[in-house]
């Protein structure tokens, strides 16, 4: 047996040709990629990792989920690799490296490109562009706001539960030196008085974007046992992408981090009752009632009513978002989502100064992207 | 000066669906393979991955799956506009779009309202939004 284990089971090529005309980047992948799977002698269900170029002209973001979404695949493992040249090769380990951590099974790993005699006026010219923005539907807050729609038309969740919710998160992050709302208290009043964006969501339900950074380093759990710190075992993880527009989400009332929370858990032999601090993405109010249901913290529906029960201070029942969550420390576009892992780490080595969760050993991490569509779920450990 | 509202950037396979909008054709890709109507327009069918795929006219009815009122546009040629509906359309023949509920005020839309299909003019392209289907 290999290190790797792993083995490359279908291949396809287009013919080379020197320029295309009215050819997408989508469409030539969509072809190719059928080709490949066919030699595997797979079917297209079978493909749950998707490993992609960045130079997909219609996409400049979000473009695994977007190839996801053209292609009906919904992958538990997918990356953008950007190495040039390399790109391919590149591929081709990251792709065994995740079948082995147990991430997917089978991954389709591919490259295409147009050669148009003019370039196109738009470099997006991506579904999106094409089928909402000229619904007057562009941004994020359309798509969320769909998402609150439906949950309280469903289940007769509440602006004042979710309300709540933020104003609790407002006051976690009073106690952290680096939130941006941290001299700002708002009550639940305030919050349900702010003006509409798209209704049924208000300004402050809906993040700020600001500017900022974030980075953590990972190594072995046996070298970081020899560093500075107290080491913060990843005990779990989990990926699923669905859909890339609104339109295309599988499901309003539940979204990709169930699945990706339920390998997470798998993995790390825990549940989501054992978490000390639940450090989840907030783009949204109603993305936390969401979350806490697919987490399996209550019934699906209840997440309103469980968010208003709890106490989500580090004293609390349930600490959440103990620095404030993105919308009140701030959304450093990419970085605010790497904040819930870098408060979780700072927890779980009970260095939380002025608001520490007592003896805090396990922590779930979300992150989720686009609308409701990527999704990825952490357990983190601190070694006892 | 009236910023323009962004119109759509059709590529030449989606173009049928566009001409189809300019003759108020809702016109969809249907594939025979999995007996299943596919929107947007792709090169191939996204559940069965057959390429074998027919324009067809659909029935123009649908309907609302969630909406929203938009009060802050995230594009600015649509301030004028506010407040308006964008809604999640549930096609009778399967696929959701995303779309415009007009012809009624906000507050009259609903989660599982019937809609029809209404054609609207919108900087030289044809736009299919969607009506109450009382009022059509």
């Amino acid at each position: 047996m290999s290190h790797w284990d792993c083995a490359i089971a279908g291949i396809a090529e287009l013919t080379p040709t020197r320029r295309t005309e009215g050819e997408t980047t989508l469409g030539m992948i969509a072809r190719v990629s059928a080709e490949a799977v066919a030699d595997a002698g797979l079917e297209p269900a079978a493909i749950d990792g998707l490993l992609v170029g960045p130079q997909v002209g219609e996409t400049p973001q979000h473009v695994p989920a977007t190839v996801s979404e053209y292609l009906g695949l919904r992958p538990t493992m997918s990356n953008v690799v950007d190495l040039g040249g390399a790109s391919g090769a590149g591929m081709a380990w990251r792709a065994a490296a995740a079948i082995n951590a147990g991430m997917c099974e089978a991954v389709l790993c591919v490259l295409a490109n147009t050669r148009e005699a003019t370039p196109p006026r738009s470099p997006n010219r991506n579904p999106i562009r094409e089928f909402d923005v000229p619904f007057g539907a562009s941004g994020a807050n359309a798509a969320y706001a769909m998402i609150a729609q439906a949950h309280m038309h469903h289940y007769g969740t509440t602006s004042e539960q979710l309300a709540t919710a933020v104003a609790a998160q407002r006051r976690n992050a009073a106690r952290h030196p680096q939130a941006i709302f941290r001299d700002a208290p708002i009550t639940v009043d305030e919050v349900l008085n702010s003006p509409w964006v798209a209704e049924p969501l208000r300004l402050l339900e809906v993040v700020m974007p600001c500017a900022g950074g974030a980075a953590f380093v990972v190594t072995s759990a046996r070298r970081a046992r020899t560093l500075r710190q107290p080491p913060v075992l990843l005990a779990g993880a989990g990926e699923k992408v669905t859909h890339r527009a609104i339109s295309g989400a599988p499901d309003l009332l539940s979204g990709p981090l169930k699945p990706a929370m339920a390998r997470a858990f798998q993995q790390a032999g825990v549940d989501a009752g054992q978490m000390d601090l639940l450090s989840l993405y907030d783009c949204y109010s109603i993305m936390l009632a969401v979350t806490v249901e697919d987490a399996g913290l209550c019934p699906p529906g209840q997440g309103g009513p469980w968010l208003a029960a709890h106490d989500l201070s580090a004293e609390g029942d349930q600490p959440l978002n103990t620095h404030g969550g993105q919308l009140s420390f701030g959304q450093a576009d990419l970085a605010g989502g790497m904040s819930h892992i870098i408060e979780a780490v700072r927890q779980l080595r009970h260095q939380a100064e002025g608001r520490q969760i007592a003896n805090a050993r396990h922590a779930l991490i979300t992150g989720n992207g686009a609308t409701m569509s990527e999704a990825t779920a952490l357990v983190l450990r601190r070694e006892q | 000066m009236t910023l323009s509202k962004p119109g759509p950037q059709a590529s030449p396979l989606s173009q049928p669906f566009w001409d189809g909008c300019r003759e108020r054709r809702l016109r969809l890709q249907y594939c025979p393979d999995s007996d299943r109507w596919v929107f947007y327009p792709r090169a191939l069918d996204p559940h069965s991955w057959s390429t074998n795929l027919q324009w067809r006219d659909a029935s123009g009815r649908g309907t609302v799956a969630s909406f929203i009122v938009v009060h802050k546009p995230g594009h600015p040629a649509f301030q004028d506009e506010v407040p308006y509906v964008v809604a999640l359309i549930d096609l009778e023949e399967g696929p959701r779009m995303l779309s415009n509920v007009v012809g009624c005020a906000p507050d009259q839309v609903r989660i599982g309202q019937p809609v029809r299909v209404h054609w609207v003019e919108q900087g030289g392209e044809v736009l299919p939004k969607f009506i109450p289907e009382e009022t059509a």
